[in-house]
């Protein structure tokens, strides 16, 4: 492989005075950045910023307006639509793309099968696939399907795809957004491994503390303008988080208002089962934010969604202000006061080819009747509202909300939850995959609705959120409860110990109030 | 969807294709009727235009019906063949009801309700089939198409159903007559397609049905009941297959296992004509009416000319079809 690593080598792949517009709307302006054989170089910024923008230019998917790009030492136009991969440059993309129903051999082998007498060399193919599995020290089966892995193992899959391909240049968009922390460790095990091979990393992430971990230069993207390229020593997570933002974040975290110590049980789950779920129970207090804290797959979700009856439950009994409720729709458990905001905003959350406005009142479309007809201009009274609460910010309402940034998606789902008018909420990864600025507003506005009275369980694999909002802090394992956390004892040592099985609680403490 | 293409980057690329799309069949449309113009001068003619329309009105009906199903993300293959086992057992309840009714207006009031009830409740079994059997929608209605063609050639002994004479008689103003010259068929179609843009665009149900098509699973989580949703599609699908039917009755005043023949992919093909998605999520009755009568006008200017045989009528159909699709695709990939 490259002879030649790190600080010395000379560039692989860079881009000089790169400027890009899509129409008359200019999104990058004349950003220098490079990349050298084994080097990890972060891109960060805010959600708009430029950052898939820039990856996509320099992949190729997109070609840039003025500037150029080099690779190698010399000037190139790169091939468009993923060919640029022939040249050992792969991106893999935030959502994965692979073909679900494709074996792990199968999507390895994609679009350049092995072939024996103008046939699929089904058997080589396998081999060499769990040859290359073997070097990552993965251990997913070449003939599993992809539908049956979880998101870390497609990840692999991934890696392993551009692995295979002689990838020179890696260009990974937010590959831990979708991770637990085990498997993000695993990721970045890997990662080191393919820069000791000689292989420059492109790593884009939302986290500061994994990119101060593992990128030695880190590139701040703002508004589409090159802010810094620095090495990553000379950083701190807050020196960075003020270039990104441009201002200081003092209070990531507003200050908690403690609910009463007399608060009510709103709500209250015993020995519930579901699939996935095994014998869980907790209460909920008036005002109380309660983070649900635990590995990807541990039952969070799972949990949740038995609650508000999207899924089916085996046992278990939930009382809502003291009355037995047992929701089979989710439009009772929403009539009852009780919202569900998932996680998946793309899949779950938000019909992306549709405007602003029925996303928003799609839950409570019911509100908007007038003699049984829709009345568009009380949607629109409610859309003016929300994107006020919420600062939603969409050039106007009829562009799709999958044009929107992850932000204002994920602002746009809270405002629609909302509008149901809930007490108690249920939020699922409320910030997943959106930038510290936008962040910090959800923060403030979950504050909030606590202060106001509502109830809310803050499920999240962002420990610093659950730590920094949580009045208690339930942690799952394995679909069960493994421990509740108060006061002091919230700390991120102290939850990963009963995440990860190290600690677990006796069967009274987990009732405790 | 981190820093994507930022929100800024969206519309410019847009505008002009937006409102080909939306004028897209109403363009075809004004084409193919200044086609018509210069091609003969009976084509404005009132009876060329009445008649072109009354025999659309019978799939533009069916193709309504069809615009809801095909939003909700659902298909119904089986639209022809029941049409052709409504009109079967229309003709029969109403043979059969002559002794006892006598010949008038009971007997054939009688046999419509049977028709609308027959549709509803084909309706309801490939609806709950699809939603309660969690069968796809291709193939519960590929089957229930095999099967109520196959019932009315077996109703009809494998000839032809035919309507008393006398009660036919009755029965006719239905198809032939209307109201200031317009044919009743015409005057329903006109009523049903407005009453199925309001339900579209300004009722819960519309809205519904479009989320349904648009993601399943954003619907089930924003508490829409979907299974009952997408069953009440194909509910509204087959009785509004039994209004085009009795209103087709007394145009020959026969059944047989001929009739409605390809019906389904009539409709089908005028639903997409007129901009609706085929993957559901969005869908315009206006744009299935337009797309139906666009239809209609290739195969009446055919026989209105002489340079071009009129038995390349479904290689025109087709061409538009595809046409019609291709300016779609670009919705899709944006």
């Amino acid at each position: 492989m490259a002879s030649s690593v790190g600080e010395t080598a000379p560039i692989i792949l860079a881009a000089s005075r790169v400027s890009k517009s899509f129409g008359e709307i200019p999104v990058l302006f004349s950003i220098d950045f490079d990349i050298r054989p084994g080097e990890v170089h972060a891109v960060i910024g805010e959600n708009g910023a430029g950052k898939s923008t820039l990856i996509k230019i320099l992949s190729g998917l997109e070609q840039p307006t003025s500037g150029s790009i080099s690779f190698d030492g010399q000037t190139v136009v790169l091939p468009p639509n993923g060919a640029a991969e022939a040249m050992g440059i792969v991106l893999i993309h935030q959502e994965m793309n692979l073909a679900e129903h494709l074996t792990v051999a199968d999507s390895i082998f994609l679009g350049r099968e092995l072939k024996k007498f103008g046939f699929l060399d089904v058997r080589e193919m396998r081999k060499r696939a769990a040859a290359v599995m073997e070097t990552l020290h993965v251990h997913v089966d070449p003939d599993a399907r992809i539908n049956t892995l979880s998101v870390a193992d497609k990840q692999m899959v991934e890696i392993a795809k551009a692995i295979s391909r002689d990838a020179r240049v890696l260009i990974m968009d937010e590959p831990t957004a979708v991770l637990s922390v085990g498997e993000t460790q695993t990721l970045f095990e890997q990662i080191r491994r393919l820069t000791a091979r000689g292989v420059a990393v492109i790593f884009i992430s939302h986290k500061l503390d994994e990119i101060m971990e593992l990128a030695q230069r880190v590139t701040v993207l703002r508004d589409g303008q090159l802010i810094a390229t620095v090495g990553t020593e000379a950083l701190t997570p807050d020196s960075i988080a003020q270039m990104m933002v441009g201002r200081e974040l003092s209070n990531l975290y507003p200050p908690k208002h403690e609910p009463d110590v007399d608060a009510p049980a709103v709500l209250s789950v015993r020995n519930l089962s579901a699939l996935g779920v095994a014998d869980v129970s907790f209460d909920l207090r008036r005002g109380e934010i309660l983070g649900f804290a635990g590995l990807i797959g541990s039952g969070r979700t799972a949990v949740a969604e038995a609650i508000v009856g999207l899924t089916h439950r085996s046992s278990g009994q939930i009382t809502l202000d003291g009355k037995p409720v047992d929701f089979t729709r989710v439009s009772q458990s929403v009539d009852a006061g009780l919202a569900y905001m998932t996680k998946d905003r793309k899949g779950k959350g938000l019909l992306l080819n549709m405007g602003l406005r029925p996303n928003l009142t799609l839950l409570t479309v019911k509100k908007h009747l007038r003699a049984g007809f829709l009345d568009s201009a009380s949607e629109t009274r409610a859309l003016e509202r929300a994107v006020r609460r919420f600062d939603i910010r969409a050039r106007d309402a009829s562009v799709a909300v999958g044009r929107l940034s992850g932000g204002n998606q994920q602002k746009l789902m809270l405002g629609k939850t909302m509008e149901s008018e809930p007490d108690i909420i249920i939020m699922d990864e409320p910030t997943r995959g959106i930038d510290v600025g936008t962040k910090q507003q959800i923060y403030h506005i979950i504050a909030a609705l606590a202060a106001e009275g509502k109830s809310i369980i803050l499920i999240s694999s962002e420990l610093q959120e659950v730590i920094g909002l949580s009045h208690r802090v339930v942690v799952m394992r394995n679909g069960r409860l493994a421990g509740v956390l108060e006061g002091a004892e919230i700390t991120e040592s102290e939850i990963m110990r009963y995440a990860a099985g190290i600690k677990q609680s006796g069967n009274d403490e987990r009732i405790s109030a | 969807m981190s820093a994507s293409a930022p929100d800024t980057a969206a519309k410019p690329a847009r505008g002009f294709r937006i409102d080909l799309k939306t004028a897209g069949p109403l363009l075809a449309l004004a084409l193919l009727v200044l086609l018509g113009i210069t091609l003969n001068e009976n084509f404005l003619s009132y009876s060329n235009l009445t008649n072109v329309l009354a025999r659309s009105s019978f799939i533009g009906i069916i193709a309504i019906g069809a615009t809801f199903v095909i939003t909700a993300g659902g298909l119904d293959l089986s639209v022809g063949s029941m049409a052709a086992v409504i009109a079967g057992v229309m003709i029969m309840v109403m043979n059969w009801l002559i002794p006892s009714f006598g010949i008038g207006w009971s007997v054939v009031l009688a046999g419509m309700a049977s028709g609308i009830l027959l549709g509803g409740v084909a309706g309801v079994f490939n609806g709950l089939m699809i939603t309660r059997g969690r069968i796809e929608a291709f193939i519960v209605t590929l089957g229930t198409m095999g099967i109520f063609r196959s019932l009315v050639t077996f109703l009809a002994n494998g000839g032809t159903l035919s309507l008393n004479f006398n009660v036919a008689d009755v029965y006719r103003p239905v198809y032939y007559d209307g109201i200031l010259g317009v044919p009743w068929p015409i005057l329903v179609f006109a009523l049903v397609a407005i009453a199925g843009e309001i339900l579209m665009r300004r009722t819960a149900f519309g809205r519904y049905c479009a989320a349904i098509g648009s993601n399943e699973q954003v619907a089930r989580y924003s508490s829409i009941n979907v299974d009952n949703v997408r069953l009440l599609t194909y509910i509204l699908q087959g009785v509004l297959v039994g209004v085009a039917v009795l209103l087709y009755v007394p145009r020959l005043g026969s059944a047989s296992s001929t009739t409605g023949v390809l019906w389904e992919l009539e409709a089908i093909a005028g639903v997409i004509i007129g901009g609706t998605t085929l993957k559901g999520g969005y869908g315009r009755i206006w744009g299935t009416v337009v797309g139906v009568v666009i239809l209609g006008l290739i195969g009446n200017i055919l026989n209105l000319q002489s340079l071009i045989s009129p038995y390349l009528n479904g290689a025109f159909q087709g061409v538009i079809i595809i046409l019609a699709v291709l300016l779609q695709r670009e919705r899709r990939t944006s």
